[in-house]
């Protein structure tokens, strides 16, 4: 009984010798640096890097900021829209191809902080993105449609307008995974 | 594992056929391309539930089948950041940084950051929400702080779209899209990230330029 203590007084000593000495002796400990991340992939509206960068570039187009995409990238979009669409003369909102291109090069989603929030819902223009948005049909319709829409029917919809499960009224929204 | 690699294989089969891929932003790119950090998709819009709250989605590591995603996990060097500019430059003012640790989502801010561009580092000095990551199977896990709400797990993905259609008509063997058309994604899930939080958490812009990123740790 009396070693153990022995050995808890020694103990004790120990451990506020230890205390002192880092409070007082030893060299200030600095905090870690923080970790760094860098970045990988990144998206503002969908389907812009698959759509208007070539097979070459879309790696190049994840690792540019966006405040960088539009001067690196909006002639090159140009060209992709023409090879996709050769007849390409304006679409629904009036951009020719050289203003279509330039306002998507740079790939950043605005989002009104007020009022509907939507991809387009026939009233209000790039305001977000809802789940149930149909984009694809959207930019199927500004690239392949022409001023009135009317041009190229076939490639204008792809007649997929819903998602297959309904989404939540409340968070997180999306479905149970199947 | 193997279903979700015959799908990815018959995902970038129809890639080479059609000489480009269309999807949200699943497989968008060589180097991230069914890796941990390939973004499917982004989403933003005012709650469904209330009006004065915002909603960010960031799906990663689509075309899970059912299978696949009791597998699937999030990874921890991996961070997912919403991007909010607030004054038209489209550089981030505030960020929300999400990552998972040990099963545990934390959320952090919304905040400024204090680094802007290619790299991040996770700024502490903010809200700090977390939750558990649901499992596969189970009800969602919502973690609530500073009026915020924060999800992370697997998901139906949300997106649909005549993929496969739109390969064949950029293929040649096609000239147009059927009527119905067929969801390419019906019955795939996603890893999602989902966080609401308070609009006057976001500055006071009428529109804010928003999108997301997912960076590895160095």
């Amino acid at each position: 009984m009396k070693t153990i203590k022995f050995l808890a007084f020694v103990g004790l000593l120990l451990s506020l010798t230890l205390l002192t000495s880092c409070k007082d002796d030893d060299p200030m400990i600095l905090p870690e640096p923080a970790d760094m991340y860098t970045l990988e992939d990144q998206m503002g509206r969908p389907a812009i890097n698959t759509v208007f960068v070539t097979s070459a570039e879309k790696d190049d187009f994840n690792q540019t900021i966006p405040s960088e995409q539009g001067a690196a990238f909006a002639t090159k979009f140009q060209n992709q829209l023409l090879a996709l669409n050769a007849g390409y003369t304006t679409n629904a909102l009036g951009m020719d191809a050289a203003t279509f291109t330039g306002a998507l090069a740079t790939d950043v989603l605005t989002v009104a902080t007020s009022g509907t929030t939507t991809f387009f819902d026939g009233t209000n223009v790039l305001t977000g993105r809802r789940l149930a948005d149909d984009v694809i049909s959207v930019e199927l319709l500004l690239i392949f449609g022409g001023p009135n829409g009317m041009e190229n029917p076939g490639l204008t919809d792809d007649h997929v307008d819903a998602n297959d499960k309904a989404f939540l009224t409340t968070f997180p929204y999306l479905a149970s995974p199947h | 594992m193997k279903k979700k690699n015959l799908m990815a294989a018959c995902a970038l089969m129809l890639m080479a056929a059609a000489g480009i891929v269309w999807a949200a932003d699943h497989i968008d790119a060589p180097a991230v391309s069914s890796t941990s950090a390939d973004i499917t998709d982004y989403y933003a819009f005012q709650s469904p539930d209330n009006n004065d709250n915002m909603v960010f989605v960031c799906n990663v590591q689509g075309l899970l089948d059912p299978a696949a995603t009791q597998a699937a996990s999030f990874d921890e060097n991996v961070l997912i950041e919403f991007n909010i500019d607030n004054d038209g430059d489209n550089v981030e003012d505030l960020v929300i940084q999400a990552i998972v640790k040990d099963g545990e989502l934390s959320v952090y801010g919304p905040v400024a950051p204090t680094v802007t561009g290619v790299q991040s580092e996770i700024v502490t000095t903010g809200t700090v929400s977390t939750a558990a990551v649901t499992p596969y199977g189970s009800a969602p896990v919502i973690g609530t702080e500073n009026g915020m709400k924060v999800f992370a797990g697997p998901r139906d993905d949300p997106f649909f779209m005549d993929f496969a259609q739109f390969g064949e008509i950029l293929a040649g063997n096609a000239t147009g899209f059927n009527d119905p058309g067929s969801d390419t994604f019906a019955g795939t899930n996603v890893l999602s990230i989902v966080v609401e939080v308070p609009k006057s958490q976001l500055g006071t812009a009428a529109t804010l330029g928003t999108w997301v990123e997912a960076k590895r740790k160095l």
